[in-house]
């Protein structure tokens, strides 16, 4: 059993963090994981991109061409990755900035809203993390209370945003969870 | 100690750490500039001391100075730094100093791109200095691998009194994975005591240590290159490593790949088998001494072989001289940063089994 994503976005937007959440979550509960950066050059307001492998064996390549899933959190990250999405998979659309549809057809496709999702809990930058809940409640690569112990430990230096994040998880996850009934 | 996730860069500059290592050289370059940060602010904490140097040719003269007092030291650097250092690597290795070197192999030739790429094969393998030299060369696939054969390079530089260099691409530096470091640390084999360091005449009580490359007079000079061939002799003895994949099954194409674009292939006979295509992998750990012969004898149950690099084609040159012409070697290579993906591959494969894969 593999779960593979991509998740991008442009900088600031928190998802090498969120990639990153993912990877640690997946090794506390005993998966064997990778977290591949993109760390070519890039201008600025351009995308960032990360490859996060959650598996029951060693992970073989880190290097996803055609990932399981991907999480779009701002337009040219749609544009760019959707066409690699494996047939069958997931793609996960931030629809609070994308205000396009998938193109593709043979594939799930599940908006998320996720800054206004964040701004109505008046948590604007926890947009990543109703991402990061709208992945794992659509895949289960990892356990809720691993990656809120996760979020706990991650927020430990500003402990106001811990509660904050988690509410904001859980809106995402519960997203994720009604999208792929 | 349990499980931590670190960057690769991180790990190996942990990994240096818990070899004993305390003093570092060098100077930035990406992609490992994290090996050098790291130890920026670790070895301070442990007693040992970080120098960024004006530029990686005093880097790696720092390295022969301080070597020579039997230190245990570490530089890294990545593909056209550690060209600059070619002039103190074939010094180090003439005057037999024990460093380990870490190259995260970026795109080249010159300043290139900071992509990942294998493409200082021939530079790491036969001698990127002057002179009739060895490095021994460890290539690692993962980030735990990666930290162990730092360790281990360490151990093996002391016991050859030889450099040692860890070659990763820029994933290597680059990626995060789980990696464990033992609480208990123990050489991987028993070391000699450094009776040659330069650590002082004490008044006349020990004979001077000079740490040398220079030998004007010929026959000494080539008694001393013969010593030094003795030595990589027994290191083709010793230090080949490979590991194998499915080379106890029945298979059609034998892949021979190095490094992370092993584990891409990995991924690519997943697929193939599912299919029905018998493959197998060999992927040698040691890149120098090279394991020449399981390579033979792996391909001989193959009908043909595909060798798989990030780079146009330079590893490929040692699988030709392990087959001999024995079987047909095609080859699939990328170049410029640009990774091969398990798709390539597997056309790749599909192509050889079908009889239209073309020769190398």
């Amino acid at each position: 059993m593999q779960n593979d994503v991509i998740i991008a976005g442009f900088g600031g937007q928190g998802v090498m963090l969120i990639g990153k959440m993912l990877a640690y979550a997946g090794m506390n509960q005993g998966k064997e994981v990778s977290w591949l950066p993109s760390y070519g050059p890039e201008m600025r307001g351009g995308t960032s991109n990360c490859t996060v492998v959650i598996s029951d064996k060693p992970v073989a390549s880190p290097v996803i061409q055609s990932p399981r899933a991907l999480l779009a959190m701002n337009l040219p990250s749609l544009d760019k990755f959707e066409p690699r999405v494996k047939p069958g998979g997931l793609i996960l659309i931030n629809s609070s900035l994308i205000k396009r549809d998938a193109v593709r057809t043979d594939v799930r496709v599940l908006k998320v809203p996720a800054n206004d999702v964040a701004n109505e809990l008046d948590n604007p930058k926890g947009a990543n993390m109703v991402a990061l809940g709208a992945y794992v409640g659509a895949t289960r690569a990892v356990d809720v209370a691993e990656m809120e112990a996760l979020i706990r430990k991650t927020f430990a230096a500003k402990p106001k945003l811990i509660d904050r994040n988690i509410e904001a998880f859980h809106r995402g996850y519960a997203i994720g969870e009604a999208g792929v009934k | 100690m349990a499980k931590k996730l670190m960057k690769g860069a991180e790990a190996i500059g942990e990994a240096a750490i818990r070899a004993g290592c305390r003093l570092f050289f060098g100077y930035p370059i990406t992609p490992q500039n994290e090996i050098p940060e790291y130890l920026s602010h670790r070895l301070p904490q442990v007693g040992g001391t970080f120098v960024q140097a004006e530029s990686e040719v005093a880097a790696s003269n720092m390295l022969y100075g301080a070597a020579g007092t039997g230190e245990r030291v570490f530089t890294s650097s990545s593909s056209p730094g550690i060209s600059l250092m070619q002039e103190a690597i074939s010094y180090m290795a003439g005057s037999q100093l024990p460093v380990v070197i870490v190259n995260i192999m970026r795109a080249g030739p010159g300043l290139g791109g900071i992509l990942p790429a294998q493409g200082d094969y021939l530079q790491s393998t036969k001698g990127g200095g002057h002179g009739d030299y060895r490095l021994l060369v460890l290539a690692p696939n993962s980030v735990q691998e990666a930290a162990d054969l730092v360790i281990e390079a360490f151990d093996l530089a002391d016991y050859y009194r030889n450099p040692v260099l860890v070659v990763g691409d820029g994933l290597i530096g680059q990626m995060m994975e789980p990696v464990e470091f033992k609480d208990d640390y123990a050489p991987v084999r028993p070391l000699p005591p450094k009776t040659w360091a330069s650590t002082g005449h004490t008044g006349g009580e020990k004979p001077r240590s000079i740490i040398n490359s220079l030998f004007l007079d010929p026959e000494v000079l080539e008694k001393h290159n013969q010593a030094l061939q003795a030595k990589y002799a027994e290191m083709e003895k010793n230090e080949i490593r490979y590991e194998g994949y499915g080379l106890d099954g029945d298979y059609d194409v034998l892949i021979v790949a190095y490094g992370t674009v092993a584990r891409v292939c990995q991924t690519a006979m997943e697929e193939l088998e599912a299919d029905g295509v018998r493959v197998a992998m060999i992927r040698p750990i040691s890149l120098y001494p090279y394991p020449s012969q399981a390579v033979r004898e792996a391909a001989e149950k193959a009908s043909g072989v595909l060798v798989v690099e990030l780079s146009a084609g330079q590893m490929i040159e040692d699988v030709r001289l392990a087959l001999e012409g024995r079987r047909p070697i095609h080859f699939h290579g990328r170049t410029g940063g640009m990774l091969a993906t398990p798709e390539e591959i597997v056309d790749k494969v599909r192509r050889i089994v079908e009889g239209r894969g073309g020769k190398s």
